[in-house]
């Protein structure tokens, strides 16, 4: 049963970590680039800015809940399952929600990286 | 790719590193918190290892956060994994802690895939018009063209 939980809470924070990055890097687009900006105006207007996108915040709350999401799942198993399970899977799967939802272009040296850095994180935190 | 935006790929690399490094170092002179008394958890931000990791934590989110504003997601999360091989070298370093073989291995990985992503385009091209178009983001760069 404890193994379902951990496994369980591991799945949140893959969900919430991916959700909260597609929607911050949704916001950040629809604001456009910030060194741009922040020449042409002041620093308190491109923060408005940003925080005036509905994005913003909602990925904010989005990479909190995957935060308390870990913080559960570490006090149910080790750091070293947690760590690099919950690292990996999110690599991929922001690949796999960036092509989907973001329309990036995901290409074969993309997804080739998102790969060799899951698996060297899965390796290098076991 | 500008030496400015190469510099806010560092920091976020750098800053993700000294922050995880700062609060693990906190959150181990605090000792372990029960679920029962999760309010503990509160507190702990007054640890001045934990404060500072916070605020090195809340510089890394700055630079992310502009990273994403003109390049891609899936650019800048593996261009920005080299702060794991950053925690490797601290671990082996300054904690004095052994870097197994394996430990090794993943690092190539790591710094393979960051290689690998470096060497393409930051930005999707159809999506760079909208990343440009700043203030005048809500009217469409291309008819037609996403937002």
């Amino acid at each position: 049963m404890k193994h379902a939980y951990t496994w369980g809470a591991i799945a949140v924070v893959v969900l919430a970590s991916t959700t909260g990055d597609i929607l911050l890097a949704r916001a950040m687009k629809q604001v456009g680039d910030v060194g741009e900006l922040w020449r042409r105006t002041c620093l308190w207007t491109v923060a408005s800015r940003i925080l005036r996108t509905p994005s913003f915040p909602l990925g904010v709350v989005m990479m909190a809940v995957g935060f308390y999401s870990l913080l559960f799942a570490l006090s149910w198993a080790d750091v070293s399952l947690v760590g690099p399970a919950s690292a990996s899977l999110t690599f991929v799967a922001n690949a796999a929600a960036a092509r989907f939802f973001l329309h990036e272009r995901v290409d074969h040296r993309r997804w080739t990286a998102a790969l060799f850095v899951a698996a060297g994180v899965a390796l290098l935190a076991g | 790719m500008t030496f400015r935006k190469y510099l806010v790929l560092g920091g976020i690399t750098l800053f993700a590193a000294l922050g995880d490094s700062l609060l693990s170092h906190g959150m181990k002179e605090v000792g372990s918190i029960s679920l029962n008394h999760w309010s503990s958890v509160l507190t702990a931000v007054f640890n001045p290892w934990v404060a500072l990791g916070i605020v090195f934590l809340l510089f890394f989110f700055v630079s992310y956060t502009t990273a994403l504003s003109w390049a891609d997601l899936t650019y800048v999360l593996p261009a920005s994994s080299l702060g794991y091989v950053l925690l490797a070298v601290i671990a082996r370093f300054w904690l004095h802690e052994q870097i197994t073989p394996m430990r090794w291995f993943g690092i190539l990985l790591i710094s393979s895939g960051v290689g690998f992503v470096t060497q393409g385009p930051a930005l999707t091209p159809q999506a760079q018009h909208s990343a440009t178009a700043g203030f005048k983001e809500s009217e469409p760069a291309l008819p037609g063209a996403r937002q």
